[in-house]
Parts: structure tokens; sequence; C-alpha cells
């Protein structure tokens, strides 16, 4: 049988699995860090995980067994044949008013979520596609800024047949979303012919690490009134803002400003970031518009949460205690994480975007480039996880216009990882940027991996020139 | 025409002709405008009460621009795709309607005695007790694993490989075959795992075809088919009718008719779908049929999608053969074959959101595994049921003990609704009974079928199934559930439906 009995979509390329994001991780998982086994493998800091709060996750669930035991408060085990069957895609009750205060704890109770505007989906993966399913036909557009996470072409394109656009935004104003950018990406889909439905933001961003501006919060909402277009905002990153609380302005305290947008406006959220649960796949779609919301809870039945995970969230973001001392503990660990990261690099010279959220930093290792080019970012990038053995994410996996920025994450790995690793990246830095490892690709292989990185990045950014 | 004509009249040639032309076009050009500006404006809206709250949002600018904004009354509403809009309002159909009125009024024995009772729902509650047991005795350490000693959440919380634990690939694997009776192993490696049997074959959907492809499915079939595998991805079914002349069995000869007149009409057929044990009829495809079948797809190029959900719920003298079972003599190409499994059905557990797709092709297992970050299984989940299907001891007890309890129940139904003058099919597996009521139709018709099925509903309180939600193309058979009630129910079920099919029989 060949491969032309398969679907167009499973032959193409759009999961853009072969960008330079996906085929570092490939990369680190041959040739894995550890500390004791393999102390001169490649540290995975492309990652975008919060591991640094484990053991308040661990003490929690030891010290309430009842959130895991399927025991009814009798003592008998009617409550596993509860859940057993429970397979509504409305999602346990108890879960949703739970997840939608311990959402409104994390904007500091400024707003309030209504659970039954709730969706429950698996992940927040699911969650972006399920709503560009609701609200994008095949062909049309979201307008995405710059620098975004490379996930989203895979998730929000490859089945709903949706297009991205992105709105490029520089460093010139700090990344910041202007209205001329929005403009001109609106223009360059309407000379693609491609109809834009929406805009996509993630804030706060990844992969920048900052939270959106009052102004810029408010040229956006301009910008989609004046084109009637949808916002979804991805708000997964929403829990770790660690400098201020208030440099957190949600989209939903945007429309409790302006009500009239409010059928046009959608939230994502997720458990994979803040309580560093990825594994329990817990995501949702928060909307006021009705038809979206019934939309997407039948459209939840292809990606429902287990009712095991959902009992056991609803007991632990029911305990209002420890939601509130893990949020503001969880927020000291993550800022004293990124500072750690960001003297660490001003130590060698390589500044960051001034940022106080998410996992990771959005480092300027321009000055390191042979050349202002996408090519050069290629050549230091694969210098960085093949001589000096860290996965970090180049700029142009993230569709940045500008070369020489890479997003390095900080929340993943234990500080001895961390302070090895920008020990390692100080010697490379140190030593002209020529430093040599015991375990090195031979020039062949080199050329080879070059020649492929650049061709899936340049076919990457060719689709964007569209 | 008609003023084109007369200006032909005035203006000779071909300039009677353009003006005759011109003048109504122009006209209804006109006309357009002034409709629109006639139009009534929606209401304004009205400003959220939680705006008075927020003082310190008045930092947010509101830029000049708005000012020329058009007024509020013109803003048309952003629409949805066209997907949302056929999927919101995918509500009327009997399957759904019935199971809604089921949860606003839910029969229990005790607090709800008048209760609907639902028996259009295809869920096993008969052998739950089974499960609370071993968990009684094993949960701690299958949540956690046995190879953590404390509660060591990091292996639970961090991101889980493409496609499921592969300890758990291999604990599937070992399940799968144990239901199947031994008689065929199968390799973890080409188990991909995702979050249900409903994403499973969505997910496999959209792997095999494009857009208005179709699949060929015999029917009736599983009234979910409808959505699952057309809803997001495009593609059509095209029912093969099969019929109780022939014991409702598939017809290659019927499959052979569907497939030329799809051609005909410019369809592109992708694959055959089955469901086996079959639902809602319940019966299982001999190995002849399946052998013939693997004939035809091999013949005509196309995927052969097999669904062996309730493999492990079969009751009767009829043994259950895998499609995997005939593949492994080498015959054919298993390229081309694909199993959609779960543990909804055989293991009781549609919460937990545990299905697998068995594929012997590459790619499709490359392309799937892609495809499970949209649908995966939660990982504390997947630590228990590691668990629970490694213990094969367990297993077998639950399969012997479930099939016992399934025969029984099925024994009771057949035998209760006999007593009342209805006949039902001979089924072997599944948690159904596939009931003939056409003698109570009071027109042998759809028509007749669905007032049947809606006094069922409001005059018995009883939800059950009618054939036409899944496709059949003979009127007055029904689908009625025997696995969520207990047998002390089943006096009282008898009692409402005996009253209704009096009222139909005596109205004929």
């Amino acid at each position: 049988m060949n491969d032309t009995l398969l679907s167009r979509r499973v032959t193409c390329n759009s999961h853009g699995q072969n960008s330079s994001y996906f085929l570092g991780w490939q990369e680190y998982e041959r040739n894995p860090y550890h500390h004791i086994t393999n102390p001169s493998g490649i540290i995975q800091m492309g990652l975008a995980e919060n591991q640094l709060s484990f053991d308040l996750l661990e003490t929690w669930l030891a010290s309430h067994p009842e959130a895991t035991d399927f025991k009814n408060a009798d003592g008998s085990l009617s409550l596993f044949r509860q859940l057993a069957l429970f397979q509504d895609y409305h999602g346990l009750p108890a879960f949703k008013v739970a997840l939608a205060e311990f959402m409104s704890e994390l904007r500091g109770n400024k707003v309030s979520f209504d659970p039954n505007k709730l969706v429950l989906t698996a992940g927040s993966t699911s969650a972006n596609e399920a709503l560009v399913f609701c609200l994008a036909n095949p062909g049309e557009a979201f307008l995405i800024p710059t620098p975004y996470y490379p996930g989203f072409d895979r998730d929000l394109k490859w089945r709903t047949g949706a297009e991205i656009i992105p709105i490029h935004c520089s460093s010139t104003n700090g990344f910041r979303l202007s209205k001329p950018a929005l403009e001109d990406a609106y223009r360059r889909a309407t000379k693609l012919k491609l109809q834009v439905k929406g805009v996509l933001i993630t804030n706060p961003s990844n992969p920048l690490g900052t939270t959106m501006t009052p102004i810029e919060l408010s040229t956006l909402a301009d910008f989609i009134e004046a084109k009637n277009l949808h916002l979804i905002c991805d708000e997964i990153y929403s829990g770790t803002n660690f400098i201020t609380p208030e440099d957190f302005i949600s989209i939903k305290q945007v429309v409790a400003q302006r009500p009239h947008l409010s059928n046009q406006i959608h939230i994502v959220y997720s458990l994979s970031k803040d309580l560093g649960l990825p594994g329990f796949r817990v995501g949702a779609i928060y909307s006021e518009n009705d038809l979206v919301v019934e939309a997407a809870t039948k459209m939840s039945s292809f990606g429902l949460i287990s009712s095991q995970t959902q009992y056991l969230l609803a007991k632990m973001l029911g305990d209002k205690e420890f939601t509130r001392n893990y949020i503001v503990e969880n927020k000291t660990r993550l800022k004293e994480r990124h500072y750690k990261l960001v003297n660490g690099l001003g130590d060698i010279g390589i500044e960051c975007l001034e940022s106080n959220s998410g996992l990771f930093c959005w480092v300027d290792m321009r000055h390191l480039l042979k050349r202002n080019s996408f090519e050069s970012e290629m050549e230091l990038w694969k210098k960085i996880v093949y001589d000096v053995g860290l996965n970090i994410s180049p700029g142009s996996s993230c569709h940045c216009t500008e070369p020489g920025w890479f997003r390095v994450c900080f929340a993943n790995m234990t500080e001895a990882t961390l302070d090895l690793a920008m020990q390692r990246l100080g010697e490379f830095v140190q030593s002209g940027g020529v430093m040599r490892r015991q375990r090195r690709l031979g020039p062949a292989a080199i050329a080879w991996w070059a020649r492929r990185l650049l061709t899936a990045s340049v076919k990457s950014l060719e689709q964007l020139s569209r | 025409m008609r003023i084109i004509v007369p200006l032909q009249g005035i203006v000779q040639g071909r300039g009677g002709l353009i003006l005759g032309s011109l003048i109504p076009c122009a006209l209804l050009y006109f006309f357009q405008f002034y409709l629109k500006r006639n139009r009534s404006s929606p209401p304004p809206d009205s400003p959220s009460a939680s705006t008075a709250n927020l003082p310190e949002l008045t930092g947010i600018p509101r830029n000049s621009s708005r000012t020329s904004l058009p007024t509020r009354g013109s803003i048309r509403p952003v629409p949805v795709s066209s997907r949302a809009t056929a999927i919101a309002r995918d509500s009327d159909s009997a399957y759904y309607t019935g199971w809604k009125k089921y949860l606003e009024d839910p029969y229990h024995p005790t607090s709800n005695p008048d209760g609907i009772i639902q028996l259009g729902l295809s869920e096993n509650h008969l052998s739950l007790d089974l499960i609370e047991e071993w968990l009684a005795a094993n949960l701690q350490k299958s949540l956690l694993g046995e190879k953590r000693g404390d509660l060591s959440i990091s292996g639970l919380a961090t991101y889980e490989p493409l496609g499921g634990l592969m300890d758990l690939k291999i604990a599937m694997a070992g399940f799968m075959s144990q239901i199947m009776g031994g008689s065929v192993s199968f390799n973890p490696a080409q188990i991909i795992l995702t979050a249900g049997a409903t994403p499973a074959i969505e997910a496999l959907s959209f792997c095999l075809a494009d857009p208005g492809n179709a699949f060929l499915v015999p029917s009736p079939y599983y009234p979910g088919f409808d959505r699952d595998i057309n809803l997001r991805t495009g593609i059509k079914l095209i029912p093969v009718h099969c019929r109780s002349s022939n014991n409702f069995s598939l017809s290659i000869a019927a499959l052979e008719r569907e497939y030329k007149q799809a051609k005909k009409r410019r369809i592109k057929v992708r694959a055959v779908l089955l469901c086996n044990p079959s639902n809602p009829v319940g019966n299982i495809l001999h190995r002849e049929t399946l052998y013939d079948l693997l004939s035809f797809v091999t013949d005509k190029n196309l995927h052969l999608i097999s669904d062996e959900v309730y493999a492990g719920s079969t009751y009767g003298t009829e043994e259950f053969a895998s499609i995997a079972e005939l593949l492994d003599t080498g015959a054919f190409d298993n390229s081309r074959v694909h199993i959609i499994y779960g543990l909804s059905k055989d293991l009781s557990l549609p919460g937990f959101r545990v299905g697998a797709i068995y594929s012997y092709n590459e790619n499709v297992i490359s392309a799937v595994s892609k495809l499970t970050r949209f649908c995966a299984i939660s990982l504390p989940t997947q630590h228990l049921l590691v668990s629970m299907l490694s213990d094969t001891k367990f297993i077998e007890e639950y399969l012997k003990v479930n099939r016992e309890r399934l025969a029984q129940m099925y024994a009771l139904f057949v035998d209760e609704l006999k007593q009342l003058g209805v006949e039902c099919f001979k089924s072997s597996g599944g948690f159904y009974c596939w009931v003939d009521m056409s003698k109570f139709l009071k027109s042998y018709s759809v028509k007749g079928e669905l007032e049947l099925w809606e006094n069922i509903l409001n005059v018995a309180r009883v939800v059950v199934t009618p054939g036409a939600s899944c496709h059949c193309i003979e009127p007055g058979w029904f689908r009625f559930c025997f696995t969520t009630v207990t047998e002390r129910d089943v006096p009282l079920v008898m009692k409402r439906i005996s009253k209704v099919l009096k009222d139909h029989k005596a109205s004929q």
C-alpha cells in the first residue's frame, strides 16, 4: 500500500514537526543530560515546563488521600462508580467551579468567571484547536504577533485548515504590539485574499515572558472592534507573573470595560504551566459567546479530561488556603530562578529582554552572530546545541523577524543544572564562540545538519512571507 | 425580458437590448440600498454591571479612533465557523433528545421511582463492583506506580511521550490479547493511546481520508459515528444496508453496489468501517465475512477500520474473532487495516477516557501519534490502568464474571420482552437487545417508528434508541440497552412498556 492512500493532511508537512524547535528536542532526546549517568549530555532548556514547585503539590497530595482514593465520606468506594461512568462533556461541576475560582484568584479576584461558560479540554493544545475550529472556516486566517510559540503552527492550522498571518513585532519597541503592525498584517492577509477571522495573542507572552501593557490591550480591543474580529487570548501563563501582580491585565478585565466585545473575546487556560501539571492534560476555553461555548462543549468529546483527574483537581483547587500559598510561593521561586538566569547571562555579556513572567527568558545573542542573518542564527544555534550542549529555541522557530534572539527556559531543571548551563555558555562565549567539547560531530555531519536546518527554516520563512 | 422587449420596441437594434438589460440591473441595485437603509438596527447593548467595580482600569486609554467607528447599531455580530453553527444546532436527533430528557429526570428505585429509565445509553453498570474490589486492595500502589515508593509527582505530572506511556501500551497489548482469548498477540509499538475511542476514530479518519471522501459503513450503525467522523473531518458516511431477512449480516454484494454508486456520484471511497461485535445489532462477524471483506478492500485499494470496542463483551455461543487474527495468517496486506479499541465498554470506564488505535501501517502510526497531543490520556489515569491491566489474574476473572452477567441480563430481557409479544434479534455481544417492534407501529414507516419511540419516552418514560437514528433501513427496530438497570428494575421496565404497546396494538 503506497502513501497516496493516506490523506493529504498526513502527507503534507503542515504539522510543523520539522522546525528547528522540534529538531532540537530530538537531539536532546538522543543525548539527554543527566548529572550522574551523562554529565556531558545536552541540557534541555527548550522545554517550557514548571518543575519548581512539585514538592508543594506532593505535600498536598500526601495529606489529602481523599482526592485520589475514590472513597466517599462514608468510606465506601461508590465515588469510583460515579467517576468511572462520568463522561458528560459539560465537565464535573465541582471541578469547573474550583477552576473558575482559581482563575479568578490568579487575577487577584479583579474579575470572576462563570463556570457555565467554561469548556474543559484535554490540555490547552486541544482548547486552541477547538476554538479555531469554532471560529474559522478552512482557509480563513488568524493574525498572531511574532515571536510566537512554534506549536501554534501545528495546533491551529493542521487539522483546521486555518491560516496564520504573523504580526511583525520588533525589538525597536520591545516587541510590543502596535496599531501599524496590526494594520500591516491585516493588509498582507487581504493581499493574499485571506479572510481574517481573528487575532490570537498569548498574554503573558511565550516566548517573550512579558505581559501586555494597557495601551497594547486597548489598541488590540480597538482593532478587533473596528475590523469585527474575534480575539483569542491564551492566558496559560497567567500564574507565572512574578514581579508585580498588577502587571498582568487579563483580557477579561478589558471585556468588563467593553462589554459589547464580550461575544468576540475568548480565553484559553491550562494547568500545565501554572501548576506544573502538563501530564494531567487539563485545559479550558472561557467565552461569553453562547454559540461558541455550546459548539466547543460538544467538540470537547474529542478531548475530554479523565473524571479521575477532574475530581482530584476539584479537591486541590477547592482548597483555597493551598492555592493562595501555592501561587505566592511558586511566583517567588520563579522570580528567583529568572534572576539567576538573567544575572548569569548578564555576567557573560548577554542581555535578556526585560520580562516579568513565563518560564523562560528572551535572550539577545545578536552580538554573537557572525552576520545579521538567519543562517548565522542557525549556525550559532547548532554550536550551542552540539558544542555547548544546551538545547535552546532559536527565534526563527518562533517566527521572529530579527535574527539572534533565543528562548531559554529556566524552570525545568535543578539549580545545579542551571549553574552548569551558565558555566558552559560562559566558556563558549569567552573562547570566542569556538569552544569544542569532547563529543562532537564530524564536519560532514555538521554540514548535513546545517543544510537540513537551513532548508527547514527557509521553508518556514517562505511560508510566512506568503 | 418583459422590460427588454418593450424597450426594444422603442429603441431599435442593439441599443434597446443594452438599455433593456442595464435599466433593470440599475433599478435592482438602487433598490437594495433602499432596503438596507430602512432595515431596523439592533438595540444597543446594556452595559455590564461589573464595569462599575473596576476603577483601576480607567488607566486603559480609549483611542480617538473610536470616534471614527460606525455606530454600534450597525455592527453585525462576528460570525463563527460553519462547523460551530452545525454542531451547536445538532441536538435534534432522537439519540441526543432522549439522553437530555433522562438527565432532567433520572430514575432511581428509591428516590425517584417515577423518573425516566435510561435504556438508550450503552454503558455497563453490571460489573463495577469487581473493579471497586480491586481498587480497595490496590489503589495506593497503582496511583503511584510500584516503582516509586513515595508520592513523587514529577513522574505523574511531566509531559508524556507521544501516544501514551510505553508501560500502558504494553499493558494494553496484553489486555487486548486476553480479551481475544489469547488467539492473537498485539505489539505495543503499534498501539497509539487516545482519550477515548471517540478521538481515536476521528484522528484515524483524519489520516485516512480527505474532506469530501467517504467511508462505507454497514448499517444499522452506532449513531455517534455521524458526528464523530463527519463533524470536523468532512468525511461522509455511506450506509451499506443490512436487512433482517439476511440476519443483518453484511453482504459483500451490497458493499460492491454502494461502492459503485459512490463512484458514479464521483465520491471517493477511502475505507470500510465496521463495528465488530456490532452496535446496535449485537452480531459478530464470521471469519468468512472478515476474509471476504479483506479481499474486497484489497481489491478496491481501501482501508479497513475495525471498531472492536465490544470485543470483551460477548456472551453468546458464537466465538469472536478479531480482524487481527486473520491478518496473522499473512494472506493479506495488513498495512490497510486499523483497529479501534477502548476501555469504555469492556472495562466499564467511560469516565477515564481511554482509547486506542492499533495499526499495522507505520505512516499511520506516526501521523496518529502526532495527533494525540490533542487527545492524550491524563497521566494519573494512565498509571492507574498500568496497574489494573497488568493484573492478568484479575482481568481474567473480571472478563469471565462480566460475560456471565451480560448473558444473564440479556436472557432476562429477551424472555420478558417475548412475554409482551416482542421478538429480539439473536445477539452475541454488546450491551443491548435489537428489538423488533414493527408489528406495533401504527404505520410501517420512519414516522410510525418515531411515534412509537416518542410514546415510549413520554408515556412509558423509558429511553430507547430508534433504528432510524442508527440508519436502519427497516422501520420498527429499536435498541434497548440492558446494562444500565438491575434485575429488580426489569419488571417495572416491562410494565411501563406494555402499557404503550397495548395502546399501539389497540389502535391498529
